[in-house]
């Protein structure tokens, strides 16, 4: 935990600091779905759920992407895995219910093992042919779960699997208001709490990557794939690594996202999912973890303050509803992640490292680039 | 037999057209190194703006030649405007910021013009008005239409164009320095802000009679068409071998064909196992398969890394 | 007679038409500093990417402390105790110059992402011991300084001494240096020579490319000659300073 108070915040700080920070943040972030629930309302306080979820995915992404940069543009179909696998396994659709604890861990080894499946054949790729080959891979996924209902029926197809059962551990579903020492909860605030756990142990595994021999090893291969061969690195194995680390991440988040929605259908993971996943990690400040979580929020909510915007403030300026909402939001958006990047080309926070970078490119690289 | 040349014949077909927008992927790829991500929304683009002037014409009288002439020079008209613009814009500066930041701003691009024609040209589907002849030819057993044909031949007489240009004209030498290596070419006089745009313009002017040709031969236009061909274009110019322009002709007609006897025969192939929505698994295995074997593509150099 | 350390026989390499390495027979001794030299596209750095497993030789085999070296594999070259710098100098660029030299400590550390969440007693002694050997060799070729700095930021000679540093930290037999004076001025080449020299006291087999023909004639015990692929000459620097197919090959030039 202290880890991660230290580099949430790009502050310095002693010890003592650093437990009061930890020990504020945490009391924020356990007050913060009250606030969210009473300011805004629970479609708010859903959004949020759905936040977390998609750190989970910007933060396994960020992995492959941010540190051993391999562009995978295909990332959603870790996602696909692991909310199918809970689907499959805990639902009406076999009559199997599976409990929690079992499956979410079982989504992270398939999603991984999906992983290795992906990165195996294509390491000897390079840059924008491995992002065609993984955005390949990632349809493909998508294609076989629209499909796997003929001539025997897997995945129901279009459909999709719905009466998902909703994620209950050791007797407590979250899925109904839940009372503790007296507090009623509501499913919501359950979720909220049990995905932000997730979330920060997911965290806490990435910075303590990210600070390791394997970690230093991503990077590297990131910097200089030539370099980091002849520094003795396996660089297949640490690649295959990052692909596997990054897709179990995936599955986690897509277990978790069946379990909380009920419902999946192959709709949910199309080639646009992967893309704004990319985004996330790009736009926050690949490598960086702060960077990247900002990213997952940022994307998360923008998309739907612009939603509950768009309507309301045409009725509020012309007394009608000009611009179809739905458009007019999509639009917005599409120009926040080019306004975005025409400033921040380094993304929002990125770490001090890339940051120097940016500022420090010169014509010199440029012809390094070039050779 | 004869399904199997009419499969051929519409291969052919979807083929031209992919490698039309291919060109202008790979063109664009082998100057700047960026996929330009938002290729696909301007063949939409095209394809609605020529929609818009056949609808708008359709009743004047005037002759379908006449009509169709006018919407093509509408439609390449806007797309150039449109292209241009987004290279201003949305990738110029970005130039020498690190590598996904413009693949960042494309998206963004890809996902505006997408939502701009939604706004402008709504959510359903556009049918192009049945005023073309529809003459059909017999080839062993399968047809063939003159729409067809003229596309084929359009699409040949434009990759030949493009081909001499690049080989042949000042301008040509220009782009090709350019790609080889901007720094230098910039030493040796080359303007490259204008090349860039110019390859820009040129790659949307194609993609803007690819928009014309998938409306008229389909006869379905939406908002959401240039996603999926914008990605299947791609795929190709990958699997030719980005950056190369053969390679993206190649690449182009090698998937439309692909995927037009894949649709036809994988239920065959598998024993009835997998039917012909599976389609689109058959162009991207296909595509995996091939840069497993040749990581550059089929005409791509091998790039042996020096070290 | 000293040990052999490195047997190269009869290496070839081809690119295309252009033979980059034609049948180059060469051996070194344990604990000896062997030059390399010869003319612009001779195929010296051809020999370094022969040597590390970057590239994959046509024909030929090298005997490394006595056993076979496996073709192109890059990392089991680091393993088997060859270390390398590059020409045109490949440094991790957005990493600091600690952590670059702690990369180079990858192949003799083994911590894997268990070890790394769970921080066990064992991972912290490993990622401590790899913090100091870092450090040290950092401080051993001179630029502990900027330890903190990313190593795009280093000064010309900084980045050549760093990736000397790192190509230590894999604990190298034979340490192979590819023009590592190129672009150093006359105190900053002083400097490297004291390094190199440092270096082979401490028992490592050094193995260089080099232009600069008064570094290479005082400092190595043998040179090689190679010339459009193939070994000229090889002998100990006065008498190939003297050889007239050396001379000839080097257009009458400047070596004389
Ligand atoms: N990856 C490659 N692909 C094609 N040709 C190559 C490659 N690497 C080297 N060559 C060619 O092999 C020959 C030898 O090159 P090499 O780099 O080994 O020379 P060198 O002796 O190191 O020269 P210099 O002193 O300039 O560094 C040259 O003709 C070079 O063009
Ligand atoms: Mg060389």
């Amino acid at each position: 935990m202290m880890t991660l108070a230290h580099s949430l915040g790009a502050w310095r700080c002693d010890k003592r600091a650093a437990i009061a920070a930890t020990i504020a943040m945490g009391l924020m972030l356990a007050a913060f779905p009250f606030m969210i629930g009473s300011a805004l309302g629970n479609s708010w306080l859903r959004i949020v759920d759905f936040a977390l979820l998609y750190i989970m995915l910007a933060l396994g992404l960020n992995i492959v992407v941010g540190f051993a940069g391999l562009l995978d543009m295909g990332y959603i179909a870790f996602y696909a895995v692991g909310a199918y696998l809970y689907a499959l396994l805990a639902s009406p659709h076999f009559g199997l219910h599976l409990p929690v604890w079992l499956i979410i861990p079982a989504g992270a080894v398939l999603a991984g093992v999906f992983g290795v499946l992906l990165g195996a054949p294509t390491l000897r790729l390079r840059g924008d042919y491995l992002a065609i080959v993984t955005l390949g891979f990632g349809e493909i996924v998508r294609i076989f779960l629209n499909n796997l209902n003929a001539p025997v029926n897997i995945t129901n197809g279009p459909q999709g699997v719905s009466g998902i059962d909703p994620i209950h551990l050791g007797g407590i579903t979250l899925a109904k208001p839940l009372s503790i020492l007296g507090f009623t909860i509501s499913s919501l605030h359950a979720y909220y709490y049990f995905f932000l756990a997730l979330a920060l142990l997911i965290v806490f595994i990435t910075i303590r990557l990210e600070n390791s021999r394997i970690g230093r090893a991503w990077v590297a291969i990131r910097e200089d794939e030539i370099a980091a061969k002849s520094c003795g690195i396996n660089t297949r194995n640490i690649k295959l690594l990052a692909f596997t680390m990054g897709a179990s991440f995936g599955g986690v988040a897509g277990g978790l996202f069946a379990g909380f929605q009920g419902f999946v259908s192959p709709e949910s993971f199309n080639l646009m999912e992967s893309v704004m996943v990319l985004c996330m990690v790009v736009l926050g400040g690949m490598g960086n973890i702060p960077g990247v979580i900002l990213g997952g929020i940022l994307l998360t909510i923008l998309p739907e303050v612009f939603r509950h915007g768009a309507g309301p403030v045409q009725m509020a300026l012309f007394g009608k509803i000009l611009l179809d909402p739905e458009a007019l939001r999509m639009l917005l958006f599409g120009l926040a992640l080019i306004v975005v990047m025409l400033y921040r080309p380094a993304g929002l926070w990125p770490s001090t490292t890339r940051r120097r970078e940016f500022r420090g490119e010169s014509t010199t690289d440029a012809l390094k680039e070039g050779e | 037999m004869d399904i199997f040349i009419q499969q051929i014949i519409n291969g052919l077909v979807l083929g031209s057209i992919y490698a039309l927008v291919a060109l202008g992927y790979t063109m664009v790829y082998g100057i700047m190194g960026l996929i330009n991500f938002a290729h696909g929304e301007i063949v939409m683009i095209g394809a609605m703006v020529a929609l818009t002037v056949v609808k708008l014409l359709v009743n004047s009288g005037l002759p379908v030649f006449i009509i169709i002439l006018i919407a093509l020079a509408g439609a390449v008209a806007v797309c150039m405007a449109v292209g241009y613009s987004i290279e201003r814009i949305a990738y110029r500066p970005l130039r020498r910021a690190p590598k996904l930041a413009p693949l960042i701003t494309a998206i963004g691009v890809s996902i505006v013009l997408q939502n701009l024609a939604m706004l402008i040209w709504g959510r359903n589907y556009h049918a192009f008005p049945p005023i073309l002849p529809d003459a059909q030819f017999d080839i062993y057993g399968a047809t063939i239409t003159s729409l067809q044909v003229t596309i084929v031949l359009i699409a040949a007489l434009m990759m030949a164009g493009l081909i001499v240009l690049i080989h042949r004209t000042r301008l040509g030498r220009a782009m090709r320095a350019t790609s080889e290596n901007p720094l230098i070419a910039q030493l040796m006089g080359v303007n490259i802000n204008q090349i860039i745009s110019f390859t820009f313009v040129i790659g949307s002017a194609l993609a803007a009679v690819a928009g014309l040709m998938v409306s008229a031969n389909y006869s379905i236009v939406h908002f959401y068409m240039g996603f999926m061909l914008g990605l299947k274009a791609f795929t190709a110019a990958v699997l030719g071998g980005i950056g190369n322009i053969a390679g993206a002709v190649l690449g182009g007609i090698l998937l439309g064909l692909i995927e037009s006897l894949g649709a036809g025969y994988i239920g065959d192939l598998t024993g009835g196992f997998l039917g012909s929505h599976y389609q689109d698994v058959f162009a991207f295995f296909v595509l995996i398969c091939v840069l497993i074997f040749r990581p550059s593509g089929l005409v791509g150099e091998k790039i042996s890394e020096r070290a | 007679m000293n040990t052999q350390l490195l047997e190269a026989r009869a290496i070839a390499k081809y690119f295309g038409g252009v033979t980059a390495l034609r049948d180059v027979s060469l051996s070194i001794r344990q604990g000896e500093i062997y030059g390399l030299i010869g003319p612009n596209g001779a195929g010296k750095t051809t020999f370094f990417n022969v040597l590390t497993g970057l590239y994959h030789p046509d024909s030929g085999e090298l005997i490394f402390n006595g056993e076979k070296l496996p073709a192109s594999t890059p990392h089991l070259a680091a393993r088997c105790g060859i270390a390398r710098t590059f020409q045109n100098i490949r440094l991790f660029g957005n990493m600091t110059a600690m952590e670059n030299v702690m990369v180079g400590r990858h192949v003799r550390t083994h911590a894997g992402v268990l070890g790394a969440v769970l921080r066990d007693r064992r991972t912290t002694r490993e990622e401590a011991a790899i913090r100091r050997r870092a450090e040290e060799l950092l401080n051993y070729v001179g630029i502990a300084d900027r330890a903190d700095d990313l190593a795009r930021h280093l000064s010309y000679g900084d980045q050549r001494r760093l990736e000397i540093a790192r190509a230590l930290a894999t604990d190298p037999k034979l340490l192979a240096l590819d023009e590592p004076a190129a672009g150093m001025n006359g105190t900053e080449t002083e400097g490297l020579r004291e390094l190199i020299e440092g270096i082979r006291k401490d028992g490592i087999t050094v193995l260089l490319i080099e232009h600069d023909v008064k570094l290479v004639m005082g400092l190595c015990d043998r040179v090689a000659v190679l010339d459009y692929g193939e070994k000229i000459c090889e002998d100990i620097p006065v008498v190939v300073q003297k050889d007239p197919k050396v001379i000839e090959a080097y257009l009458g030039g400047s070596i004389a």
